[in-house]
């Protein structure tokens, strides 16, 4: 259960979707059956989280914007909030604009997750969890297991994985970051996916013809 | 060794084409209306000769949970819905089903969707998944582009709509009742059984839940017959089996292996070996984190499957292996399952709610050493308080590695407590 917040936050008075946004509500709606709409409030919290995300540099969701969804969605306001609290992923307050998820939990603690939390105190500043950094550029969010333990440890970052961390790659990061770039996703040590390091030996004899 | 022949996701690491140019040319979509043409019974009758057991961690036999699905379609439509809310600590196989070889989950959703009278299902991928959603969505639209899907799916006469819908964290929607919750826009909280989904399910109607894994060999199974198949791998625990290995080995990898593979072959043949050499083992979950902890000297002669693991007191799980060498702080280890299993409980029944809780605060004491030795005993009864007596199983996969840990470690628990008691500072018993 996502711990509430207990920040205080201030919320914008009104939300409304964009034009961005729109263009996806009736997609979102329309994968569920007639009368059964309420199934798209998690792709609304999310579709709602982004827009805030693209328009004010902040991915989060405003009681405001979960008003606008009970309402386009016909459900009871609190119906909105308690599924906007219950899920980790919808954030209740403002967070920087990157967002850093670090895994702790034990396949990437022990492959070193501690220094991947340490690095990115030291790089942002950042004392504390949920908190963000003073030029609001990160805020930090300790997470549960991201599905990714061969790759631990694990950081991801808005909705990116970087993989195979460590206190080095993990300061290179975030000082890229700040720099404005944007360092490709996946396995920091340039490994294939999930196989292992130094190339894959399985599947090795397999090939297929060439497509596309 | 299992012969890269037999393997059945031939771009596990996404280094060929994901799309449907590629998964043709690795055979997917091959005959597809042909396996449709079989009809229901044939398709149930041949999943079920093939031996496959859920890949999710439970281990149930697919063809028989696809034949508990009514026979006939009544007023109330049925439901496929593939749980790819792949959480369990130490899992990372369905993510590489979902990003390197979709196309054979979208062909087993419509197989396994046709076996159960269903003409819709659903995928619900975890939210943290994003860019793996991304993937799946542009192969299932190039599935409905090519016919494949949608109306007259493959030209077979079978209407069929495939939709994606994506989580947004949290551990307990792998629980399938919760996920059907969650799928219909509410908490995830898991529901009282029965009614079974197969009765009860999604929006009140007949539903199988089913994990990524146990639908995207389907197909394969389908084309190259139940009997090879169930050649491989071990009496009652049939087939390949993707394996992720992580934590303390050489290199930690995903691998396609045949169950009933020695846990000692499977590390050192694919994960090159446990860091600092096998005897610097201290102990292996394998499993994902539910599953109760091994120490070496079982480890040494295990095989990794669902009736050898269980026979060792613990489980296949979802077949994440996690190895910690010798210089782990195990209880810490464990500890820190505690606090997962804390952070993701639902908060609906009581002995998980309040239980989770206080075994991660002991748990977290144990790690300093900072209690009474007869602690260790309440706390083992604690953890057979919670388990059996909740809504859904996380009560029970937060007692199990607790039950792991005071089996085979607690001399070493012993001896934190003993260290800390030396060092002259006084525990407290708590009644936290």
């Amino acid at each position: 259960m996502a711990e509430a917040n207990t920040q205080a936050v201030v919320q914008p008075a009104t939300f409304a979707f964009d034009a961005e946004s729109e263009a996806k509500i009736a997609y979102f709606v329309a994968k569920y059956p007639e009368g059964k709409q309420a199934s798209a409030v998690l792709p609304l919290l999310d579709l709602a989280q982004r827009q805030m995300g693209r328009t004010t540099g902040s991915a989060w969701v405003p009681v405001a914007a979960m008003d606008e969804i009970g309402r386009i969605l016909g459900m009871p306001p609190i119906r909105v909030y308690e599924v906007a609290t219950f899920y980790l992923m919808f954030n209740t307050a403002p967070v920087g604009k990157f967002h850093l998820q670090v895994c702790t939990t034990t396949p990437c603690w022990l492959r070193g997750s501690d220094e991947v939390v340490h690095a990115c105190r030291k790089a942002t500043g950042i004392k504390g969890w949920k908190e963000t950094s003073e030029d609001g550029l990160f805020s930090m969010t300790e997470v549960e297991c991201l599905g990714a333990c061969v790759n631990a440890p694990i950081l991801q970052v808005n909705d990116d994985f970087y993989e195979d961390m460590d206190a080095a790659r993990t300061t290179a990061l975030l000082e890229a970051l700040k720099r404005g770039e944007i360092p490709p996703v996946g396995s920091t040590i340039g490994r294939q996916t999930s196989a292992p390091e130094g190339g894959p030996t399985t599947l090795t004899s397999l090939s297929f013809e060439k497509t596309e | 060794m299992l012969s890269d022949k037999d393997r059945i996701f031939t771009n596990l690491y996404g280094i060929h084409d994901w799309g449907l140019a590629g998964a043709r040319a690795r055979g997917d979509w091959d005959g597809t209306a042909a396996i449709l043409a079989r009809g229901r019974d044939a398709i149930v009758d041949e999943m079920k000769a093939s031996g496959l057991r859920g890949r999710g961690g439970a281990g149930f036999p697919t063809g028989m949970k696809w034949s508990f699905m009514p026979k006939e379609i009544g007023a109330r439509p049925h439901y496929l819905v593939v749980n790819a809310d792949e959480s369990e600590p130490g899992t990372c196989k369905d993510r590489d089903i979902i990003r390197h070889d979709p196309h054979k989950l979208i062909e087993g959703c419509l197989i396994a969707s046709f076996a159960m009278g269903a003409h819709a299902c659903y995928i619900y991928i975890r939210g943290e998944f994003y860019n793996e959603a991304q993937r799946l969505q542009a192969a299932i639209d190039q599935a409905y582009a090519a016919g494949l899907i949608g109306q007259n799916a493959c030209g077979s006469g079978w209407d069929f709509d495939l939709y994606l819908h994506r989580g947004a964290g949290a551990y307990i929607c792998g629980e399938e009742t919760a996920l059907i919750e969650s799928l219909e826009g509410k908490k995830g909280m898991p529901r009282l059984k029965p009614p079974f989904p197969a009765a009860v399910g999604l929006y009140g109607c007949p539903t199988t839940v089913n994990n990524v894994e146990s639908i995207a060999v389907a197909p394969t199974i389908l084309r190259r017959g139940a009997s090879w198949f169930s050649a491989l791998g071990r009496p009652k625990n049939a087939g390949t089996k993707l394996f992720c290995i992580s934590g303390h080995v050489n290199k930690p990898c995903n691998v396609e292996e045949e169950l009933g593979i020695p846990l000692r072959e499977l590390i050192e043949t694919y994960a090159g070996g446990v860091r600092g050499g096998w005897d610097n083992l201290m102990a292996v979950i394998p499993g994902g984190s539910s599953v109760p902890v091994l120490p070496k000297s079982t480890c040494d002669t295990v095989l990794m499957d669902f009736d050898s693991l269980r026979d060792v007191r613990s489980g296949l799980g979802t077949a994440a292996v996690i190895v910690m060498d010798k210089s782990t702080d195990i209880v810490k280890a464990i500890a820190r399952l505690s606090a997962f299993y804390k952070h993701e409980s639902c908060g609906q029944c009581t002995p998980c709610r309040e239980g989770t809780g206080w075994m991660m605060r002991v748990m977290n004491r144990m790690v300093q050493g900072r209690a009474e030795p007869e602690e260790i005993d309440t706390l083992e009864q604690v953890t057979r308080q919670v388990e059996g007596h909740t809504i859904c199983a996380l009560g029970d996969a937060a007692a199990w590695p607790i039950q792991g840990l005071i089996r085979h470690f607690r001399p070493e628990m012993e001896a934190r407590i003993a260290a800390y008691k030396s060092r002259g500072a006084s525990s407290r018993m708590a009644a936290e």
